[in-house]
């Protein structure tokens, strides 16, 4: 038997995620005592897969696929496990691997726990630590279904390099007309720009930038560091920027490696949407702002004056070290 | 145009969460409950539909009857019929199955649920409900027209979004984007005096297994104070970031 894993990629390149879940996948194995298998759709060379883990490789080439297509691509993931016969099955916690995942869950009868933070802590009874309300707690759920599905963390397991050969076939799933209900008309993303899901770091500003037209210093900082910009409630709702920036409860969550909050009080919903960033930075003039009970490091003082201070000693900082 | 719209009874966003029973329940003590707001955004969508289209909107839920004040929130804010499936929602697989025999026996053209609730995060009933009503399904979605049978949606994709079109009968994942936050609606005297003469039908549930349990829970890890660095000082910043937490 194999652990199954579902492996995303974009233009042909794997993505981050992808690793994370081949490597989480293969620790399931381990502890199972299975191998992994991984399922790749329209990948380009799917052998760097081997290097985290994954002893094999079923690799799907449809011009059908070549749009993001949940009902779709779940088909062709169920079919992988039915042909491998694989019980647990590894997805990450992308837009796409989540809305696929209901329908994956629906067509194998099987218990799905998404947004999973560590290795199971036993696998009978089959249990796993996920988040929970949204960030504000952790369950330990187990999964009494027979077959099993794990969405895996943003950033939480981590990649870890199982040098394995992987060796790679061809699959050609059966697809009906059925599985093609919605059609991809347009595709609007910014490209070269790291998105909040996928970043190692994102910088964040709310309402204490006073408006949209001072974003310019959030842009050069996030420019420097490589960083997705996110912002606060407020701000979305405001239309200073656009709804697909917001983070928190209600917005996305962030679990990147450097959080930076720049005039952001730290509302509840706002805290616990962030939460699972591993290192917080919180620029913010008010000394008492909820904030800075959450973060790391804090800097009290007019976001004005630190954002541009910060933007310049990074530049020096990136000279020296590059 | 028949749409039912799914609701879950939620803690309010601004809830702090502690856990009871040696930390095998979520403690519901002093919580406000809440329209999950994922649902909301939905629910505010169908209002839409019913005032410019003429659609008929049923919103349900799964829960015993401590949740009727939230599923009357809902008919005070404009829908017309509700129905209570009286269960506890155990996991999204078994609330799933209850709502598609709702969905099923109502004959709906469009089901909406939130892209996840707040409290449980499942994130799987929209797309269970989907599969099992065999309809097609966008999930995160972000606008929604429908024009007779076609649909046309936008969903959120990672860094972007993504246009969609599709037919009826479809089931969407809702979330913040497919209604502007002012356009939410907090019900008015008359809503809920209309909202008590309408249908609140109590069905029971049918046999379907769960296939998750949350066995405990736990807070996270309180966190250690602040390092604070002086506004004049952003080197310190910059190092710090570099050697002590080594993320630059």
């Amino acid at each position: 038997m194999s652990v199954l894993v579902y492996t995303e990629s974009e233009k042909g390149n794997f993505k981050k995620s992808a690793f994370e879940a081949v490597s989480y996948a293969y620790e399931v194995a381990r502890q199972l005592g299975e191998t992994v298998t991984a399922v790749a759709i329209n990948a380009g060379d799917a052998s760097p897969l081997g290097t985290y883990g994954a002893s094999k490789v079923l690799h799907i080439s449809n011009d059908q696929l070549s749009n993001f297509n949940a009902y779709a691509y779940a088909t062709a993931i169920a079919a992988a496990a039915t042909l491998e016969n694989a019980k647990t099955i590894i997805v990450s916690s992308s837009a796409d691997s989540k809305y696929l995942s209901g329908i994956l869950a629906a067509k194998l009868n099987a218990g799905y726990v998404p947004n999973v933070v560590a290795a199971p802590e036993s696998t009978a009874p089959f249990k796993v630590k996920r988040t929970a309300f949204s960030n504000k707690g952790f369950a330990h759920t187990e999964i009494t279904a027979d077959t099993k599905i794990i969405g895996v963390s943003n950033n939480a397991f981590g990649i870890v390099e199982n040098a394995t050969t992987a060796e790679v076939s061809d699959f050609a799933p059966d697809l009906t007309d059925g599985d093609f209900g919605t059609k991809s008309l347009e595709v609007d993303k910014v490209v070269g720009k790291a998105t909040i899901a996928d970043a190692d770091v994102v910088v964040s500003a709310g309402r204490g930038l006073k408006g949209p037209e001072n974003w310019g210093m959030v842009e050069e900082l996030a420019d420097i560091l490589g960083a997705a910009t996110a912002c606060s409630k407020p701000v979305s709702d405001l239309g200073w920027r656009p709804h697909g920036e917001h983070v928190g409860q209600t917005g996305k969550p962030v679990a990147s490696n450097l959080y930076i909050a720049i005039g952001i009080s730290g509302a509840i919903q706002h805290l616990a949407g962030v939460s699972a960033s591993k290192t917080k930075v919180v620029i913010n003039n008010d000394p008492e702002a909820p904030f800075f009970k959450a973060a790391d490091y804090g800097v009290v003082g007019d976001a004005f004056e630190v954002v541009p201070k910060l933007i310049e000693k990074l530049k020096e900082f990136k000279a020296q070290n590059a | 145009m028949k749409i039912l719209v799914c609701i879950s009874n939620v803690p309010d966003t601004t809830s702090k969460i502690n856990f009871t029973d040696g930390d095998t329940k979520f403690d519901t003590n002093g919580v406000q409950f809440v329209i999950n707001p994922n649902d909301e955004f939905g629910l505010t969508r169908a209002m839409w539909f019913k005032e410019k289209q003429g659609a008929a909107v049923h919103v349900a839920t799964v829960g015993g009857a401590q949740t009727e004040p939230t599923i009357r929130k809902a008919l005070a804010i404009g829908a017309d019929e509700a129905i209570r499936i009286n269960a506890e929602p155990t996991d999204g697989f078994f609330v799933a199955r209850q709502l598609a025999e709702v969905a099923k026996n109502g004959g709906y053209d469009l089901v909406i649920a939130g892209r996840e609730s707040i409290d449980y995060n499942g994130g799987m009933v929209p797309g269970i409900l989907a599969t099992l009503l065999g309809m097609n399904f966008v999930n995160t979605c972000i606008g929604l027209e429908i024009d007779g049978s076609n649909a046309t949606a936008i969903r959120e994709i990672d860094g972007g979004k993504e246009t969609i079109g599709t037919s009826l009968p479809l089931v969407i994942g809702g979330q913040k984007g497919l209604v502007e936050e002012s356009d939410l609606r907090i019900p008015n005297m008359r809503g809920i005096m209309m909202a008590r003469k309408k249908a609140l039908n109590v069905v029971e549930p049918i046999d379907a297994p769960s296939m998750t349990a949350d066995s405990s829970f736990e807070k996270p890890a309180a966190k250690g104070p602040v390092k604070l660095v002086d506004a004049s000082n952003i080197d310190e910043l910059v190092n710090l970031l570099h050697n002590e937490a080594k993320v630059i």
